[in-house]
């Protein structure tokens, strides 16, 4: 047996498996998302784009494409600056680097679902330690205090808040990777050549860093935009679908709601955003392999 | 002189301050779960109190609710199950797979192995709606082998990916020499490269199972009845009656299943990191 015949059978198991589970299910959510499927019937007919013409029509959907938008850039333009400073300031050694590192790293690697649901109690309409710290200071009166996930407002900045909070540990410990592989001599010839701070900060360590924060952007939208697990747990996109977003909203029709074939044609929607980061993602990794 | 000193001192504090006020904001949850696992219902559910500290005794009632009254223990071992039985599946299928990729197909080795990583970034969200139809058709409906047919499809690519490179950093010498000795290819890869790519093959263990304790779109799709949950749907969806959370043991079982994890996480994650720059740090 050649190499390359052992290397197709030692292959083959792995790719005929992500075929049918990845790629079959694919064809079937683009098939479904122009037919009439429901949950419970077995009858399945072709209707063109009947589905895309209804859900672009409705004004639930069009809130949650905004959403999904909205959420992803806020939250990955807060990440990002958080996380640059953040691991600035993770580099430098000191005294209990693994037990902060640790509580920093929390939120990413525990549970996504069960991070969330704490903060639920941290925001609850009633009990929310925040409501409590806010009347403290006086900024309100017992019992005035905003309910942050019952207005539209508010929840969605929660919204947000949550996926800030899982992502920056995440997107600081890329960069903390990339960090180390920019050689110390740089900055340092450049501040002795009288660069101050920013300066070096600005025009050696941060375009030095351009690749290695586009991959932690690129992961990041791709976790935020097609997230459902934050949404659901904390406002199950209420109030009145202020929270919605195009996963969640696929969840309640497809699902919930047994509208197969809306659900898909909703879901369809991830997809260019996907196709755009799968293509800067091989730009990166091209990058790198001709460097 | 005068001028620098200043500066250095300012800037300790400016380092101090980032990673404290980073600390609190993102491990407070975690210290909030604490809190609450230990008041008593009258100390939690009294407005006027002050939250950060025990106005009551600290009481072990809602550890007991958990253990004594939920099913959370059976999740539990839902969870365990389910992630052995992905773990032996992903190493089956990646750990051949990545050592064809890294050694046996050439040049276009490397192009289908980005290949494979890529569909790492396939979201539940976007299969969801079909794989649930799929499921309903094999019958697996409502059990947990549902989520054992398809978490692989989310552990495989990012796996394969890990390996090659680690495969790729071994001397092919190593398999050379074995095969000068009469062992075949496969032989080699069995009998050398396996054992000594034992920590590359553990960071997929520790990455595999941790995805299991992590995902909840395909928990929440697939399965229905309550005793047949992963914990990650199982805590914050059916230790809710009705609209009564019972916050106490809901906190609890939060934070006993979340240290674990992390913790564990946590070991490997500079290797995780690795795989996830793409090959964008060196």
């Amino acid at each position: 047996m050649t190499n390359r015949q052992l290397g197709a059978v030692m292959f083959a198991p792995a790719v005929l498996f992500i075929i049918l589970l990845i790629g079959f299910p694919f064809v079937l959510a683009v098939l479904y998302a122009f037919s009439d499927a429901r949950i419970g019937s077995t009858g399945f007919h072709l209707v063109g784009l009947e589905n895309f013409r209804s859900i672009l029509q409705s004004p639930s959907f069009r809130k949650a494409l905004q959403n999904s938008i909205v959420f992803t850039v806020c939250a990955q333009a807060i990440v990002i600056v958080c996380s640059t400073i953040l691991s600035m300031a993770l580099e430098k050694p000191f005294r209990a680097r693994g037990l902060v590192r640790l509580l920093i790293l929390l939120p990413w690697v525990a549970p996504v679902s069960l991070g969330t649901i704490g903060w639920k109690w941290i925001l609850d309409s009633i009990y929310s330690v925040i409501t409590w710290v806010l009347i403290w200071l006086h900024f309100y009166k017992p019992y005035s205090a905003p309910m942050w996930l019952g207005e539209p407002r508010l929840a969605m900045a929660s919204v947000i808040l949550v996926h800030c909070w899982r992502l920056i540990p995440f997107s600081t410990v890329i960069m903390l990777a990339g960090r180390s592989a920019i050689p110390k001599e740089i900055p340092e010839a450049a501040s002795i050549d009288g660069a101050g701070f920013w300066r070096t900060l600005f025009h050696i360590t941060i375009p030095m860093m351009t690749p290695i924060i586009s991959v932690a952007l690129l992961f990041g939208i791709v976790f935020t935009f097609t997230d459902m697990t934050v949404v659901y747990i904390l406002t199950a996109g209420g109030p009145f679908d202020s929270t919605q977003t195009l996963p969640s909203l696929a969840f309640a029709t497809g699902v919930q709601g047994s509208d197969l074939a809306a659900g898909a044609a909703i879901s369809l929607f991830l997809v260019p955003v996907l196709v755009a980061v799968a293509y800067f993602m091989l730009r990166v990794a091209h990058r790198a392999e001709v460097v | 002189m005068q001028r620098s000193g200043f500066r250095t001192v300012g800037a300790r504090i400016v380092h101090v301050s980032v990673l404290v006020v980073f600390t609190i904001l993102l491990a407070f949850p975690f210290y909030w779960m604490v809190i609450a696992t230990f008041k008593q219902n009258i100390d939690l559910y009294t407005v006027e109190n002050n939250p950060f500290t025990f106005n009551a005794k600290p009481t072990l009632d809602h550890l007991r609710l958990l253990f004594g009254e939920t099913q959370f223990v059976r999740w539990l071992g839902n969870t365990a199950l389910v992630g052995a039985l992905v773990v032996v599946i992903t190493l089956l299928l990646a750990v051949p797979g990545a050592y064809a990729l890294a050694r046996l197909t050439g040049r276009w080795g490397q192009r289908l192995g980005i290949g494979i990583f890529l569909t790492y970034l396939i979201p539940p969200t976007l299969l969801f709606i079909p794989l649930s139809r799929v499921v309903a058709l094999l019958g697996l409906q409502d059990t947990i082998w549902s989520v054992v047919l398809v978490y692989p499809s989310m552990t495989i690519p990012f796996s394969i990916w890990l390996l090659m490179g680690f495969f790729k950093s071994i001397p092919k010498e190593l398999e050379d020499a074995a095969m000068v000795d009469g062992l075949t290819r496969f032989g080699a890869f069995i009998r050398m490269v396996v054992p000594i790519s034992i920590s590359g093959i553990l960071t997929v263990v520790i990455f595999s199972f941790t995805l299991v304790t992590q995902e909840f779109v395909y928990a929440l799709t697939f399965i229905s009845p309550e005793s047949n949950q992963m914990v990650g749907v199982g805590i914050p969806i059916f230790l809710v009656r009705g609209d009564v959370y019972f916050w106490g043991s809901l906190m609890a079982a939060c934070l006993i299943t979340s240290v674990p994890i992390a913790v564990l996480y946590n070991l490997f994650l500079d290797r995780f990191i690795a795989g996830f720059t793409v090959g964008a740090v060196k």
